[in-house]
């Protein structure tokens, strides 16, 4: 096991290098970065002298050489957008609250899948089967920020369950995470239906039934750690999702101060540094949950093979 | 012929556990197991229905947009403030705005009209770039094996894992947002679907006798790829092409509303939405509703439309299923005789 | 040799199948698996349910455990265990029935059991279900019984997962877990079939030497008459959903009455006789959906007329235990 996680680390380090190489090819070669860290009534020297400075006149393996070398300081450069302040504390001090926003909605969404994906998988057919798939089928048609929005008018709003503004981190914390939650609710309690539906119709299932062992033993000790395995899957790629896009998405529509909302807005304010550290640290996250996911894969399954 | 009762938990479970069967490594979060729901409902007929209804409405919709430069009765950015948050129609306006105006005066229909051309044409390119790019690739892949092809899916497996959306915005930000960069940028970060299905399937084909036959005989690469292989492309990858074409629709729009994608004076949906939520959250908030229920409607219709195609266009799996039911004992034999 | 049991020393009937009917409700149609069948099985004795692939052999063994899911349904008839019935309003005789009184073991081992937990626990399992034992005392009981069944290293085994095993010892598995609670009647479907034909000999041994040692009624399923004529005091034979004969396992072999059981006895290769071509019967069994009215072998029989055409024959008990359900049984005069 512990020769897979080194595995896997070090397909998670080729990766988190290739964002990395990415990022900084593009940025340097598709953009003029210095062009927006002065103002715009600067003269042409002043940008001049400030590239140089930067060291961006340099070629580019020189340049590359020293980008890894700042890295490896963590440095990773000062924020413009935040005067002053390096990126990476800025990037640390805004990521708890997007953790937070990711772990409430998918332990939401958790809670509220595998019921309702096996409720479903034992009535399929039934109202509540067609009812659930139908509007599984709606929540994955409509753009997340427009059920933030429709959550916002309808419970903020029209009902006046909540307010926006300051308040407990309890409350702000609910719509945002409802609205991360749905989809995924949606996408998650189709997979649990399904995969619950074929393992109740294994041979295996059969087998536990002629033993006379309880039908909510089979399902829920038989039938479902075996669909687990499919959901662990599904359910790791929501939280990736989550995490690397629709935070970005959420947190603006209902300006919560996480990195997504803090993407946008150094991008938007063209903070290259900010930027750059900002999709450095989310692919780490996204490797590092990746493992997380293949790790539990094992435990659930002791027919697979790692390494 | 004669359905009983029991049909409805039959069917269900038979299309689920058939589509069950059939996980796909990108996540469009595809409705296969509706089909169980609606066939449940009143059997094939509302299941067709269903699909033919979005047909329709995406033909309607796509013809519009086609048409938007000479049926849209304003230009998209034409507004002035006097004619500012007219009601629609319906709630006493004008049939010289019919769907109103927003508070800079321009024409909501007009406006959702280009809205569509934006959405439909972006979804179109993006599409087609990826996709041929991806299944390009993916043959390759498939076809050469070995290195070529631990190198090629190396690739794919490293782009997989790229923060797609926050790689987007950056480019774009850089590039700046325009119909042509959205595409291009888009395409960027979705071809390695095609590329990991296609080589996925030219994999599980080329296992079998008749290629091993083709190339017996002589046949050169190439015509065994485009002959041979080919062939069995086609239902799969139109199936995930449609798929793909609603997250694209989804993915612009998402761009769009963050700013950093389609950007003034460019129309789209999303960036209708993000405006009017700014402004009109407390007022007028039909302004966001209708761009949004526009969007979502197409999405589903084109997510419908995928679930009916993957049936209509796979006539293996229609007759197995149907010879499957057709020998005598065979339902019998699915409880084990 | 097993002879015909003489009547006045007969032992208690355990199982009785009264006119079962089984059909599957399908989108073509209702698919008739079973019909009008009945049989029964005394303690101790071995039974065999013999017929092809679609002649409902395996929907009727399912049946008497109340395993036929949806579409499919038990339409007639019933089943009583030791006088109760299993079919109607059964639950929880079912519940008490299945896995302690009367055990199964099913085609395939290699997808009967779960993948995911071990085998000794999937043994011990049925053991704290029936018999309320502990864990521990139930992990222990595993062991010991997969020793009963030939399985070497029983307790290393107890802690493996089932893809670490062969077919055959899955099977030995499976059997030991139908074991555990020291059924009264065991019900064998296809045990051999997945098997290769080394195994397959090592499996029916070991039913036949358990089922010495416990007194076991059997009920033994299969379209393989090599199986049925090692193992079997009575034979049963089935065809498109009907039972056609039934009869102590030698006589019937020796004297076949159903035209249908000449046929799969004379199509059987053997080896010591020097064949130029194989037998088979010509035709292929009926449609389920729309079963013909009279006889279903009909279109397959030399010896039909228009009355087989026209009527169903019904199982009529002839001399010696022997059953047949034919209007010109071989002990009659051909037409």
């Amino acid at each position: 096991m512990g020769r897979y996680i080194l595995k896997r680390l070090l397909q998670g380090v080729v990766v988190v290098i290739g964002v990395t190489v990415f990022v900084f090819v593009v940025t340097r070669l598709v953009g003029d970065p210095v062009k927006f860290m002065l103002p715009l009534s600067a003269t042409e020297e002043e940008r001049a002298a400030r590239r140089s400075e930067l060291g961006l006149d340099d070629p580019i393996p020189q340049q590359f050489g020293r980008f890894v070398g700042d890295i490896g300081r963590l440095d990773f450069g000062e924020s413009t957008y935040v005067r002053g302040e390096h990126s990476l504390e800025v990037v640390l001090d805004f990521l708890p609250r997007t953790l937070q926003l990711v772990a409430f909605g998918m332990v939401i969404a958790l809670i509220f899948s595998l019921p309702l994906g096996i409720f479903a998988s034992r009535h399929p057919g039934s109202w509540v089967d067609r009812t659930l798939t139908t509007l599984s089928l709606v929540g994955l048609s409509m753009p997340q920020f427009f059920l933030g929005y429709i959550l916002l008018i309808v419970f903020t709003v029209k009902l006046t369950w909540f307010e926006i503004g300051p308040g407990p981190w309890y409350t702000n914390l609910v719509l945002p995470a409802v609205c991360l939650a749905l989809p995924a609710i949606g996408r998650l309690s189709m997979v649990v239906r399904s995969a619950m539906i074929d393992e109740l119709n294994s041979q295996y299932a059969k087998v536990a039934k002629a033993k006379g062992l309880p039908q909510r033993r089979v399902v829920g000790v038989h039938a479902l750690r075996n669909a687990g395995i499919p959901f662990v899957t599904l359910f790791g790629w929501e939280v990736i999702r989550a995490l690397a896009g629709y935070t970005v998405v959420v947190e603006t529509v209902f300006n919560w101060n996480g990195i997504g909302f803090l993407a946008v807005t150094a991008i938007k304010n063209n903070d290259f540094f900010l930027t750059q550290t900002i999709v450095i640290v989310v692919a780490v996250l996204v490797v590092i949950v990746s493992i997380l996911i293949d790790i539990s894969y094992k435990v659930i399954d002791p027919r697979v093979k790692l390494g | 012929m004669s359905t009983v009762h029991g049909t409805d938990e039959w069917t269900a479970q038979e299309s689920d556990a058939l589509a069950a069967t059939e996980y796909e490594e990108s996540i469009t979060g595809r409705p296969y197991e509706l089909q169980g729901a609606q066939r449940g409902l009143l059997g094939d007929l509302v299941h067709d229905k269903l699909g033919l209804a979005s047909a329709i409405f995406l033909v309607v919709l796509a013809t519009s947009a086609l048409l938007a430069p000479w049926i849209a009765p304003y230009e998209p950015n034409d507004g002035n403030l006097s004619s500012a948050l007219l009601s629609p129609v319906w709630h006493g306006g004008t049939w010289a705005h019919p769907i109103g105006t927003d508070w800079q005066g321009y024409d909501v229909f007009s406006r959702l009209l280009y809205g569509a051309r934006t959405s439909l044409f972006i979804g179109i390119a993006v599409v087609a770039v990826a996709g041929t790019f991806g299944v390009m690739i993916g043959l390759i892949a498939g076809y050469k094996g070995g290195r070529t092809d631990r190198v090629l899916m190396g690739w794919v497996d490293v782009q997989v894992s790229f923060p797609g959306l926050l790689l987007a915005m950056l480019l774009i930000a850089l590039v700046g947002g325009s119909v042509y960069t959205v595409t291009i940028i888009l395409a960027i970060n979705g071809w390695m679907v095609y590329g990991r299905m296609t080589r996925g399937i030219v994999l599980s084909v080329r296992e079998r006798p008749f290629v091993e036959a083709a190339e017996l005989v002589g046949c050169s690469s190439r015509r065994v790829i485009l002959r041979h292989i080919l062939p069995n492309l086609v239902s799969p990858l139109a199936t995930l092409a449609v798929l793909e074409f609603a997250r694209i629709i989804l993915a612009e729009a998402a761009l769009s509303f963050l700013g950093l994608g389609i950007q003034y004076p460019g129309v789209s949906w999303g960036l209708d939405i993000a405006r009017a939520g700014e402004h009109e959250l407390f007022g007028n908030q039909w302004l966001i509703v209708y761009p949004g229920v526009l969007l979502s409607l197409t999405v589903l219709s084109v997510n419908l439309l995928s679930s009916w195609l993957r049936v209509a266009l796979d006539p293996q799996e229609r007759e197995k299923r149907f010879a499957a039911t057709a020998t005598g004992g065979s339902n019998a034999a699915a409880a084990g005789v | 040799m097993s002879e015909v049991e003489p009547v006045a020393a007969a032992p208690e009937v355990l199982l009785e199948v009264d006119h079962l009917s089984v059909q599957f409700f399908t989108r073509r149609g209702r698919v008739q698996a079973v019909r009008d069948v009945s049989f029964s099985i005394a303690r101790g004795e071995t039974l065999g349910l013999v017929g092809e692939s679609g002649s409902g052999k395996s929907v009727t063994a399912q049946a008497l455990l109340g395993l036929i899911e949806l579409p499919g349904r038990i339409t007639e008839g019933d089943v009583r265990w030791k006088g109760q019935s299993l079919v109607h309003d059964a639950e929880p005789t079912l519940r008490r029935v299945r896995g302690h009184e009367i055990a199964m073991i099913f085609q395939d081992p290699m997808t009967s059991l779960n993948p995911l937990f071990t085998v000794g626990a999937q043994i011990a399992e049925v053991l704290r279900q029936h018999m309320g034992m502990s864990k521990r005392a139930a992990r222990a009981r595993a062991v010991e019984l997969l020793d009963l069944v030939g399985i070497a290293s029983p307790a290393q085994r107890a802690k493996q997962h089932p893809h670490e095993m062969s077919g055959g010892m899955r099977q030995r598995v499976l059997i030991a877990m139908a074991l555990a609670c020291e059924p009264q009647l065991l019900i064998a479907d296809e045990p051999t079939t997945a098997l290769d034909v080394t195994i397959q000999a090592q499996i029916l041994e070991l039913i036949a030497e358990i089922q010495s040692r416990l007194g076991l009624a059997v009920l033994l399923i299969t379209h393989d008459l090599g199986v049925v004529a090692g193992l079997c005091d009575r034979v049963s034979v089935m065809y498109a959903g009907k039972l056609v004969e039934l009869g102590a396992a030698a006589d019937l072999f020796a004297r076949p009455l159903h035209p249908y059981t000449a046929g799969l006895l004379r199509s059987t290769p053997r080896l010591d006789v020097v064949l130029e071509r194989l037998v088979s019967i010509a035709g292929a069994p009926p449609d389920l959906v729309r079963p013909p009215r009279g006889c279903p072998f009909r279109a397959r029989c030399e010896r039909a007329t228009d009355q087989c055409v026209e009527e169903m024959p019904p199982l009529v008990a002839k001399e010696g235990g022997r059953h047949v359900a034919c209007w010109h049984a071989l002990d009659t005069v051909a037409v």
